[in-house]
């Protein structure tokens, strides 16, 4: 496990919050962020989302959208089209929270421990893997962002 | 919508049966879910939740846990022997189908599935709960678990192949294709390679539900799976997905819907032929 000194700083409250949590704190933590999800707004990306956006394996349907901001930095936005998808929505408002409008380089430095940290280590495979590709999603995108950016 | 023509309508309960039966002692309504959260964010009441990975998996083999254990987890939810179980969860019922299925090794034959799963529910805007019940503790005796019926290993999968039995692939045709996305430091599905069981027939799971949720008529299921793909009752069948919960789905829909005797699922699934030394693959 990476340490919280590894992750980026603007992520490491929200991340000490889920230091020797139980499991009922930590259900009710991740339900109050996935309250506060906010959609991709209309300007950046409409239904149906392109396919290229989506994450693939993830049960919750999920897309990521990035566009670069005045300060060099990247705002991201992610659209859940379950209905059911709590914890995609949850660890979605967490990386809006913290990281939205970050350089590049702090977003691809989210550690790949990430999801056991929030969601615990008995989460299963293939929810881990989800939730994994949201984050490696994102992560591809703000490089992507970033190199256009620099090209410009 | 009456259950009638399918082949064992008591397998199947609809939302108003089981808001007809909440406070039922002789019913218990059991939650299983994909994600984790959606139980503690408001549950039908008087449900109780069994997740697959914590519940239902031994801890430490991959594999399910044992009689003693089963028999530990039904007292604790006062749960009797002669207790209808009924479940419910998210993916349209993915995860109820897989606990029904484990259940069924265990011998526990008065259950059903609610048709449509805990999506249907919430649409109709029935009551939902975030008070966790508690039931008192219940003496359960089950039987050894008993795999040789419903349950098939890799190495029967194998002969499966080799013997030029069914088999059908319920993942998505993408799966089945075993087409790989090449983004860098991207999750694939838990297989070194992909593809799928040489000579399985691809049918995705979703083919078998309406779009509300609930499952197709017989009819609609009888064309799916004989007129359309060949598959008849006589026939031997093994059903696989990835990790075997989508394969639970269209295993009930064959035993339970349209009544084949022979039906097993793979729970190996594409997990363990995908990362087997040597097994054949098809592309």
């Amino acid at each position: 496990m990476a340490d919280i000194s590894e992750y980026p700083e603007a992520l490491r409250d929200v991340m000490e919050m889920f230091e020797d949590i139980d499991e009922h704190g930590r259900a009710e933590i991740l339900l109050d962020y996935s309250s506060r999800f906010q959609e991709v707004p209309s300007y950046i990306a409409q239904r149906p989302f392109p396919e290229d956006h989506r994450v693939q394996r993830c049960e919750s349907e999920a897309y990521v959208f990035t566009e670069p901001n005045a300060g060099g930095g990247i705002n991201f936005y992610f659209a859940v089209e379950n209905p059911q998808g709590v914890s995609a929505k949850a660890l979605a408002a967490i990386l809006q929270e913290s990281l939205m409008g970050e350089k590049a380089e702090t977003i691809k430095a989210i550690p790949h421990d990430i999801v056991f940290r929030l969601f615990g280590k008995r989460i299963s495979m293939g929810k881990g893997e989800g939730l994994l590709g949201m984050v490696a999603l994102l992560k591809y995108f703000a490089d992507l962002t970033q190199k256009e950016q620099k090209s410009e | 919508m009456s259950n009638s023509g399918y082949a064992h309508p008591d397998a199947l309960v609809n939302t108003e049966w089981v808001a007809q039966h909440l406070n039922d002692p002789a019913v218990r309504i059991v939650e299983s879910n994909e994600d984790p959260l959606l139980y503690a964010s408001g549950h039908i009441p008087g449900a109780i939740q069994i997740d697959w990975v914590t519940d239902l998996n031994d801890q430490i083999r991959r594999d399910y846990l044992d009689r003693k254990s089963f028999e530990n987890l039904m007292s604790k939810h006062g749960i009797s022997n002669n207790t209808k179980v009924v479940f419910y969860g998210d993916k349209n019922n993915w995860w109820a189908c897989y606990a029904f299925w484990v259940f069924q090794l265990f011998g526990h034959t008065n259950a059903a599935i609610m048709n449509g799963g805990r999506l249907k529910w919430v649409e109709e805007q029935r009551p939902l709960t975030k008070e966790v019940p508690h039931y008192p503790a219940s003496t359960y005796h089950a039987q050894e678990r008993s795999d040789y019926k419903i349950r098939a290993f890799r190495d029967q999968v194998l002969g499966h192949v080799n013997g030029q039995l069914p088999l059908i692939d319920v993942r998505s045709p993408g799966e089945f294709k075993g087409e790989l996305t090449h983004m860098p430091d991207y999750p694939q599905e838990g297989a070194l390679r992909a593809g799928h069981i040489p000579g399985a027939k691809s049918i995705p799971w979703s083919k078998a539900v309406q779009p509300d949720g609930t499952f197709k008529l017989p009819d609609d299921l009888k064309a799916l799976y004989e007129q359309d793909n060949g598959f008849a009752p006589s026939q031997n069948i093994i059903t696989y997905c990835r990790i075997g919960e989508r394969s639970a789905h269209t295993w009930f829909v064959l035993t339970y819907l349209l009544g084949y005797p022979t039906v097993r699922n793979y729970d190996g699934s594409w997990t363990e032929w995908g990362n087997s030394v040597g097994v054949p693959i098809e592309k």
